[in-house]
């Protein structure tokens, strides 16, 4: 809402400087996002008030004409112009008038450019100053014609005092419709400053036959029309609105039209009641020999019409509209229909003053797409009682402006009055919500500001809701009232003294924490990539032969979904947006898989090393209707060069599954996950080779290993070696231990010996090292394997693990022979289990 | 003889004084001490001498030896510490080098804040709680005073989805619904942080995903008076204990009365600038006392709770705080931008 300063004092005295005034609106939810000053850089001792004596043509120029004007400072000065709104033998318009040495805008140049103005000879004639145009004064970008002001404009006065005004810019919640309207902000200002706005009940010299029997008015649907209120002015003449008026809707953000539109834009304005002129004559009957006839009615079902706008409209019954007695002529509260538009021809016009219902009215502009300054104010609710009085100051305008002489009476058909509502409140309510103590005295007077009228009550007030407080309808709505009005910053600032709410553990947080920091210090960076991907981006997880394949697909909602990893559902089984903002973004996800290859993507086109982790959730729909499922996941991304390339490592080696594989040990170490595993997979995601299932327990939580080559291809990436991880973090929730089981540190030496063993090249090296773990027993304190070799001189088929064994005791040192012993038993051990035949002692 | 052995010292000395390495030093002793040296030859031509003679050349031949051995010692020590600082040196690198590196990884910027966050309600008492980010209609909109077609709906562009009356969470209000009614009769203090979603196109200054923060008190004595308390303690501790913290009216339709807090801009300490678009202030949160209908639906009765609801941007305050110019940078995830927090 566009409020300017000057329209305010009509409605209550501003007593504060401007950014005071804004400062306490803002502090009571009338938040003012910008101050304008019009006319504050117009130079009070340059720019004035003048008076054209005479216009005289200009002796070199057809389209000039010299301007004598009279600015009330010494002898009148002449000036060249080429304004089309004056011409030679004019006299008498008053006008904006710059000295030599005025700061203007250039009125020709496409940016808002200052200039000062200079003394200038225009084709051989001095021109001592300017007539100036809206643009060359900053009031708006017109530079048709100069600024004419009105006849009684006062001579020599600086023009900042005669025409400079400051716009308030409110920005309105939707509660504070009542705001919407001069008189509203006015009734606030009045509250905040300790005044009673002054709201006039308007009167209007009614002088023309009464209106009985000139209109008849039927209310069909009174659900959706409370109250339709019209009356009717004859005779006017149509022209433009006098220049106060219009400078006026500018300020406030409208364009005039003519006076009889303007007129009901101006008490839109005003009031908040948005009005509509009918042409009288155009308004057809219901009957004939009858009356001109509007009916409020819904659509009926395939009807049209063309609105103001000149776009023909279907309508459906859900719309509420204004018919006559031929078909619609406005859908109401929207917008009128072109065929009884006011126009230049107009002579009777029909003042519509009605009320619609809010929601309604609400879905048929959102329907149409057709929001306006009255769909505006009429889906945010309107108080009844409003429609007399809005029609009659239109009225009286069009008399005073237009000419028009007024019916008497109003044609007035309210099947629903407004009632006047009653709100009990209890003032110590008022500690109790908003911590301050206030007596009922104190808290009648502060509702009293706002217009309530309070009476008492058993158990507190009886607060009468004024007319225009449509917001109004219980005691928490009164409390906020009275904080307003005692100001936020005036209610002290407290420590909760309520009893603390028992404290509770938060596993799932504490885990992704744990998590997050584990990864951060295997340098990995965190990312946070979107919860939507498009329709096709899963789908570009498997190699399209795969994609037939319902093992590593999934194409229906259920709860098996949570057991695949990675989670490839089929977009129209996913959870989609009705209304996507764009393709790239329409699919809830159920894998992260896809986002961490388009942000790899997307960093390898400048970097080749990329390490990234998301903890995020994905969205399993268990069913075809309601919520889905929200996990947890862990995905991870690892390509490149191992280390940053550097002096030292020239030529980085790149990283591949065991890098991976190694922060997943980390990791499971962080977590004090003990119970796991890994077993070879096969997922077309990928690498045939070089994938893994992760188990903790006997469930399966996750899948790691490279990219198939084939999806990396698809994804766009470079040919470089790609480990990706996707992990159920809310599956092993009860597996992470809290508490660490402290082991005491032993205080003897311990043996180290090596081990090397030829196997088959099919046993798992897991199967190797719990077999020598598990001979080994309390003794064997560490296994490390430093050596895995195929080669010449091992036989075809086999390969040699190395192991460095430690051996350690709690309660004494440990000697060689005793630490041989354990090792024979796990060397003979491991060949009778699996075949593993000794390899000398280390090496190769 | 005697004149020699006194030549010799003179001579072994001056050489030794010249050794400088290890090498040098052996090749001195056998020159001067070894079997062929002039002093063991003295010493074993002794007996040659004439008897008067013995005596005293022998003794100064001896003293000879003594004095040598114990400058060669001597010598060892200077020479061996020479042979130490030598082979450092053949170890001394170019400090400006570049170091090896090192690779550490970084949290995310958002997810710093909201552990900042997090920290500092829990001291206050408040516990993190987790809601849907997939949310249903009713409890998005209509259990929060917002039935369909409100008008203050348009304060929340909707993401819909394809399955009637599901949406995506637009804020974390919703979570308060959920809160209330897992812990009802039982006061409440939570915290509710995570992602939401506006149908909104994406900008610098606008996504169509970031994350808030919601606050939730629920108990018997909670007072509008008690939120000013609480965000003014959180606004001093996030953004630094001398700002000035501003409650402004405002309106949500689940909270009243409903206020926005400002806190004084820490570029310009309050003189206006561009970030705060001059007006000296910038906006961190909506909040309000609960409204009696929402507090209903989540199971509690008015006359015997009230509470206080808040709602703040990690986004925004990572914006603010590292001087981030566009939001589309967080959910990007380019390195370039990751390394640096
Ligand atoms: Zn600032």
């Amino acid at each position: 809402m566009r409020v300017p300063l000057s329209w305010l004092k009509e409605y209550v005295d501003i007593t504060l400087p401007v950014e005071e005034l804004a400062e306490r609106l803002t502090l009571a939810g009338l938040e003012v996002a910008a101050i304008e000053r019009i006319g504050a850089e117009w130079d009070r001792d340059k720019i004035f008030v003048g008076e054209i004596l005479e216009v005289k043509p200009h002796p070199n120029a057809d389209r000039l004409v010299l301007a004598v004007v009279n600015y009330g400072r010494g002898a009148p000065m002449t000036v060249v112009t080429g304004a089309p709104n004056i011409r030679v033998g004019e006299k008498g318009h008053k006008v904006a008038f710059a000295t030599v040495g005025a700061r203007l805008i250039d009125g020709y140049s496409e940016e808002k450019r200052y200039m000062t103005l200079k003394p200038s000879k225009i084709r051989g004639i001095p021109s001592e100053g300017m007539v100036c145009s809206e643009k060359e004064l900053g009031i708006s970008d017109d530079h048709e014609g100069i600024i004419l002001l009105e006849d009684d404009a006062p001579v020599g006065v600086p023009l900042a005092d005669y025409l400079g005004d400051v716009v308030l810019d409110i920005d309105l919640t939707p509660n504070l419709a009542r705001c919407l309207s001069i008189i509203g902000v006015a009734r606030e200002v009045a509250a905040l400053t300790g005044q009673r706005a002054r709201v006039p009940d308007p009167v209007a010299v009614a002088e023309g036959a009464p209106i009985d029997g000139q209109i008849e008015i039927l209310i069909e649907d009174p659900d959706l029309c409370n109250r339709y209120s019209a009356m009717l002015v004859r005779d006017v003449k149509i022209g433009p609105s006098p220049k106060w008026m219009q400078r006026r809707l500018t300020l406030a953000g409208m364009r005039p039209i003519n006076n009889i539109v303007d007129v009901t834009n101006y008490i839109m304005l005003e009031w908040g009641q948005p009005l509509h002129a009918f042409d009288y004559d155009l308004l057809r009957p219901r009957r004939a020999g009858g009356p001109p006839a509007i009916i409020v009615r819904r659509a009926k079902p395939g009807e049209r019409m063309t609105t103001l706008d000149g776009v023909d409209r279907d309508l459906t019954p859900e719309m509420l509209l204004i018919t006559d007695g031929g078909g619609p002529v406005a859908i109401a509260g929207v917008m009128g229909g072109l065929e009884s538009e006011v126009t230049e021809q107009t002579r009777n016009v029909l003042i519509e003053s009605a009320n619609f219902h809010a929601i309604n009215n609400r879905r048929t502009s959102q329907a149409l797409k057709l929001v306006s300054e009255a769909s505006i104010r009429f889906s945010r609710g309107i108080p009844a009682s409003r429609t007399v009085p809005a029609a009659t100051r239109a009225a009286e305008l069009m008399r005073t402006l237009a000419g028009g002489v007024v019916a008497q009476g109003v044609a007035d058909n309210c099947p629903v009055p407004q009632e006047q509502k009653t709100v009990r409140l209890r003032p110590e309510q008022v500690g109790r919500v908003l911590g301050i103590d206030m007596t009922a005295d104190e808290v009648k007077a502060t509702l009293e500001r706002l217009e309530f009228e309070c009476a008492p009550a058993p158990d507190g007030l009886d607060v009468k809701v004024p007319l225009h407080r449509l917001d109004v309808e219980i005691e928490a709505d009164l409390l906020e009232e009275i904080a307003r009005m005692v100001g936020y910053d005036r209610i002290p600032t407290t420590r909760l003294r309520d009893e603390l709410p028992p404290q509770r553990n938060n596993p799932p947080l504490e885990l992704a924490r744990r998590v997050r920091s584990a990864l951060v210090g295997c340098g990995l960076y965190e990312a946070l990539t979107y919860s939507f991907v498009g329709a096709e981006d899963q789908d570009r997880l498997l190699p399209p032969a795969s994609r037939a394949d319902l093992s590593v697909r999934a194409v229906e909602p259920g709860p098996h979904l949570r057991d695949m990893l990675p989670c490839i559902l089929a977009a129209d089984a996913c959870i989609r947006l009705a209304n996507p903002m764009t393709p790239e973004r329409t699919t809830m996800r159920t894998t992260l898989l896809a986002s961490l290859l388009a942000v790899t993507a997307a960093n390898l086109r400048f970097t080749e090393r990329v390490n990234l982790f998301e903890v995020a959730r994905v969205y399993l729909p268990v069913d075809d209707k309601g919520l889905p499922n929200e996990v947890t996941h862990l995905g991870i991304v690892m390509t490149g060069p191992r280390t940053e390339r550097s002096w030292l490592t020239p030529e980085p080696e790149h990283q591949d599954f065991f890098d991976l594989k190694g922060v997943v040990e980390a990791l499971m170490a962080a977590l004090g996950i003990g119970d796991w595993h890994v077993e070879a997979a096969a997922h077309p995601t990928f690498h045939p080779g070089r994938c893994a299932h992760l188990l903790v327990g006997d469930k399966r939580v996750g899948i790691f290993g490279e990219l198939n080559p084939t999806v990396r291809v698809a994804w766009e990436l470079p040919e470089q070696r790609v480990c990706l991880l996707e992990m159920d973090l809310d599956a092993v929730l009860g597996h992470v231990s809290a508490a660490v089981k402290f082991q005491p540190v032993s205080r003897y030496p311990a043996v180290v010996q090596d081990m090397a063993i030829v196997v088959d090249e099919t046993i798992p090296a897991a199967e190797v090292e719990r077999v020598i773990r598990e001979t080994g027993g309390r003794l064997l304190r560490n296994v490390v394997l430093f050596d895995v070799y195929q080669g010449p001189s091992i036989p075809a088929g086999k390969r040699s693990l190395a192991y460095s064994l430690t051996y350690q005791s709690d309660e004494k040192t440990l000697t060689d022979a005793e630490a041989a012993k354990v090792h024979n038993k796990i060397v003979q051990r491991l060949a009778a289990v699996l075949g593993a035949q000794l390899r000398g002692p280390s090496g190769r | 003889m005697l004149e020699q052995l006194s030549d010799i010292r003179e001579r072994a000395m001056a050489a030794l004084a010249a050794v400088d390495s290890l090498t040098a030093l052996d090749a001195w002793r056998t020159e001067y001490l070894g079997k062929k040296s002039f002093v063991t030859a003295a010493l074993k031509s002794i007996g040659q001498l004439p008897p008067e003679d013995r005596p005293v050349v022998g003794k100064a031949a001896h003293e000879l030896r003594l004095a040598l051995e114990a400058a060669l010692e001597e010598a060892r020590q200077r020479v061996l510490a020479l042979e130490q600082e030598r082979a450092a040196q053949a170890e001394r690198v170019d400090v400006t080098l570049p170091g090896r590196p090192a690779t550490l990884g970084r949290l995310h910027p958002i997810t710093q804040i909201l552990y900042e966050i997090y920290s500092i309600f829990a001291e206050m008492g408040f516990q993190v709680y987790d809601a849907p980010e997939v949310e249903t209609d009713e409890l998005n909109f209509q259990l929060l005073n917002l039935p369909p077609d409100h008008p203050a709906r348009d304060m929340w562009s909707t993401f819909y989805t394809t399955r009637d009356g599901i949406l995506l969470r637009t804020h974390t209000s919703p979570g308060q619904i959920r809160a209330m009614r897992q812990f009802c009769p039982e006061p409440i203090r939570v915290i509710l942080p995570g992602r939401v979603y506006r149908y909104e196109a994406v900008t610098a200054r606008s996504e169509s995903m970031f994350h808030q923060v919601e606050g939730l008190a629920v108990g018997p004595r909670i007072t509008m008076a008690d939120l000013k308390g609480v965000l003014t303690d959180f606004a001093r501790r996030l953004y630094g204990e001398h700002r000035q913290v501003r409650f402004r009216c405002s309106y949500f339709p689940f909270t009243e009365p409903s206020m926005e807090v400002d806190v004084s801009c820490a570029l310009c300490d309050g003189a206006g600038c561009r970030v705060c678009k001059h007006t000296g202030w910038v906006e961190i949160a909506g909040a309000g006392m609960v409204h009696p209908q929402v507090l209903r639906n989540g199971g509690y009765d008015p006359e015997q709770f009230t509470g206080f609801a808040f709602g703040m941007g990690p986004d925004r305050i990572a914006m603010l705080r590292y001087g981030i110019d566009d939001i589309r940078y967080f959910y990007s995830d380019d390195l370039r931008f990751l390394a640096q927090f």
